[in-house]
């Protein structure tokens, strides 16, 4: 019988090594994995490589797990905002390496690596800093740049519905990376606050098949509006 | 407010966020961007069902939420609660940004630090050397928009022109900028430099802006 459901948080982060690569997925509040997060951050993990849109947001989640020092690495699109403080701290002191890329283009290099893309010709970035380097092509009389997958060792996302094959919905706007880094991970991590018997999800509105899933955690969701 | 061509008032910001409502066609797809942007969708009719796509991942996004409506999974790009308009949809990030760059989205609404008469667009970055850069979807949004349209203030505090020969600040795209929105003038831009005025607040003459830009303008208001 197949069954990606496991019991506890700890439990299916306890095989992830120092300087891993790790995708976490969320924009905002929406999606984000916070107990995941949260978990990983009880492993004092180092020299990690964190792939997120953004570099973690006042005194919680991914921010504390750069505030520790566990991170290495930051692949992002947005790292600076007015509560991004941790991050801003280490990035000043030199402690923290930051690869910024255009928010289209992450969500693009994302998708490739699950796609098996060897590499794709964008127009983001064209002629900006942020191409400095890259190989560049004109196309039907378009410019382009050649950007790279992004591959990651472990995906940690959040989801609203889960089954046992690790079939996922999503909610809303939550939904943002979650689809897309499930599939660029060796092995992905879904929190759920909400566990399905198999079959008994829609197949029609299935968002992630469970293909892409390899572990499903259920977790309370602390938002009223998010039921059943 | 009259649409007319010369007018002796000066926009304020938010009358020019009227302003470029009232361009927005019925039926459009549109982006607002952070800032005086998101006021447009204040002085949008809501009979022309103009579609609001947001970066995140959702087209068809209703007003912002307040009280009981928040919802934390309901979120637009500046990461504010927000609520659906009826026909919404959702998807991942990957989509969304194909939504853009795949030429899908009719106009983006931008704010800029300068642009020029190219309409190559500065908006992500101050140059600052030690400003941590942040650039979000800005670039992407530039290069797939059909027209990118930008609201900004056309004089620096400093009294300088932020319509410009050549950017002096870090690109965001080349050559997307099709009109810009300022307290003084509407500008339309193509790719090979040639920018019109098509209308003039404030009582200033074309003649005026060219010295306040330093730039051959094209009189269009007539």
């Amino acid at each position: 019988m197949i069954n990606k459901f496991r019991d506890s948080v700890d439990e299916v982060l306890a095989d992830i090594p120092d300087g891993a690569t790790i995708m976490i997925g969320g924009f905002g509040l929406a999606g984000q994995p916070i107990d995941l997060i949260n978990g990983l951050l009880r492993r004092n993990l180092t020299g990690l490589t964190i792939v997120n849109n953004n570099a973690g947001n006042t005194d919680e989640g991914l921010a504390l797990l750069v505030k520790s020092g566990a991170v290495r690495k930051v692949i992002c699109s947005f790292p600076r905002q007015v509560d991004s403080w941790h991050f801003d701290k280490k990035y000043h002191a030199g402690e923290i390496e930051l690869e910024l890329v255009p928010q289209g283009n992450l969500a693009e290099r994302i998708r490739a690596a699950g796609a098996g893309i060897g590499a794709f010709y964008t127009p983001s970035g064209y002629g900006t800093t942020l191409a400095d380097g890259k190989e560049t092509r004109t196309i039907e009389g378009r410019d382009y740049v050649l950007e790279y997958p992004i591959r990651a060792d472990f995906a940690l996302i959040k989801a609203h519905k889960a089954d046992r094959w690790g079939n996922l919905l999503y909610r809303k706007t939550s939904r943002n990376f979650g689809p897309i880094m499930a599939m660029a991970a060796t092995t992905t991590i879904v929190q759920v606050p909400f566990l399905a018997e198999l079959g008994d999800l829609d197949p029609e509105n299935i968002v992630t098949p469970g293909i892409f899933v390899d572990r499903v955690v259920q977790v309370d969701s602390t938002n009223p509006k998010e039921h059943s | 407010m009259s649409i007319g061509h010369r007018h002796p008032e000066k926009l304020t910001r938010a009358q020019m966020a009227e302003r470029v409502a009232s361009d927005v066609p019925a039926g459009a797809v549109v982006n607002l961007g952070i800032g005086i942007p998101t006021q447009v969708s204040n002085y949008l009719n809501p009979e022309h069902e103009i579609i609001l796509h947001t970066e995140n991942g959702m087209l068809g996004m209703g007003p912002e939420a307040h009280g009981d409506d928040v919802d934390v999974d309901l979120l637009n790009a500046g990461k504010l609660p927000v609520t659906e308009a009826p026909g919404c949809s959702y998807f991942h990030h990957a989509d969304s940004f194909a939504i853009m760059r795949g030429g899908h989205l009719d106009i983006a609404v931008l704010g800029a630090f300068q642009v020029s008469q190219k309409g190559d667009l500065a908006n992500w970055h101050t140059g600052e050397p030690d400003a941590i850069p942040a650039v979000g979807g800005a670039m992407d949004l530039a290069v797939g928009a059909k027209d990118v349209f930008v609201i900004m203030e056309l004089m620096t505090k400093a009294g300088a022109s932020k319509l410009v020969p050549e950017l002096t600040y870090p690109v965001t795209g080349l050559g997307c900028v099709t009109r810009v929105y300022t307290e003084l003038a509407i500008f339309d831009l193509d790719r090979s430099g040639n920018v019109r005025v098509t209308e003039t607040y404030g009582g200033v003459s074309v003649a005026d802006l060219c010295d306040m830009t330093h730039l051959d303008l094209i009189d269009a208001t007539e």
